[in-house]
């Protein structure tokens, strides 16, 4: 097998998880474009170890870490989400401007 | 005969990547994640990582997607299809992840074009275990307590705030 085939589909992927994280206004599916590109890069890791077949399956070990830290990143993002639908009634990230900083509030922190 | 598998599975999960990005209804984009986290799971396979596979099943698709359905449900997610579900600037956005694809896609074929994936031995799991509790396992248990952390985290972001007392 072409070691560019499963290359071209992390690239592939990854891109789509970059298209969704900045065309998405549901927060929860920026959350599902990030776990695109972080298959993306589990791919790549898969595919290199079977490449070089170094005997220590590094690349398979650190793709199951890498799931591990999606889970960890999934459950802490999905706090926040509730955390913000509870607050404003709405998960829409555009419309999330708590931490906005305008020219006014540049000034005051400024001060 | 796994480049043919592999082809398969990575057109299922390409075909249903577009469709999590791109679908109008939220439950129908978190329905084609896991078409999308199954078909990679299929392509770890044809690599000959099963047990990753196994591992993609069962923590992306057992656990992580069903998280997603249950916040969707919490933030009463309607089931309509919803046109303002992509932003105004989502033309930008393709415009940024197209080039992106360009730059990323020219520099592996030119780093990789002419590498070939030898034939991988069967069974990688006993590899895989032996790596993991030798030669990884400091970075193993680093990790145990970030999903500790992250644990406590997800307590300490969901609870109610406690009312003030005047």
């Amino acid at each position: 097998m072409p070691l560019v085939l499963p290359l071209l589909l992390a690239v592939a992927l990854f891109c789509l998880g970059v298209y969704g994280v900045l065309a998405r206004r549901n927060a929860i599916t920026m959350l599902m474009s990030f776990e695109l590109m972080l298959n993306a890069v589990n791919l790549n890791l898969i595919a290199f170890d079977a490449w070089r077949l170094d005997g220590l399956a590094t690349g398979q070990t650190l793709a199951i870490f890498v799931i591990t830290l999606a889970a960890a990143e999934i459950g802490l993002g999905l706090a926040i989400v509730l955390l913000l639908f509870r607050g404003h009634g709405h998960v829409d990230a555009d419309a999330a401007r708590d931490l906005l900083e305008t020219a006014d509030t540049a000034k005051e922190i400024d001060r | 005969m796994t480049t043919a598998l592999f082809a398969v599975a990575g057109a299922v999960a390409l075909f249903a990547s577009i469709l999590v990005v791109t679908s109008r209804r939220i439950v129908h984009a978190a329905l084609w994640l896991v078409v999308a986290l199954g078909a990679v799971a299929g392509c770890f396979g044809a690599l000959h990582a099963e047990l990753v596979a196994l591992v993609q099943i069962l923590v992306y698709v057992g656990a992580i997607v069903v998280l997603v359905l249950f916040a969707l449900m919490l933030t009463k997610a309607p089931t309509n299809p919803l046109p303002a579900l992509t932003t105004r600037r989502s033309p930008f956005a393709a415009v940024v992840a197209g080039v992106l694809a360009i730059l990323l896609g020219t520099g592996v074929v030119i780093a990789f074009g002419n590498e070939k994936i030898g034939p991988v031995p069967d069974g990688s799991a006993e590899a895989v275990g032996t790596a993991v509790f030798r030669t990884w396992v400091l970075p193993f248990e680093v990790l145990s307590v970030l999903l500790l952390a992250a644990l406590i985290g997800a307590i300490v972001l969901s609870q109610r705030a406690p009312k003030k007392e005047d």
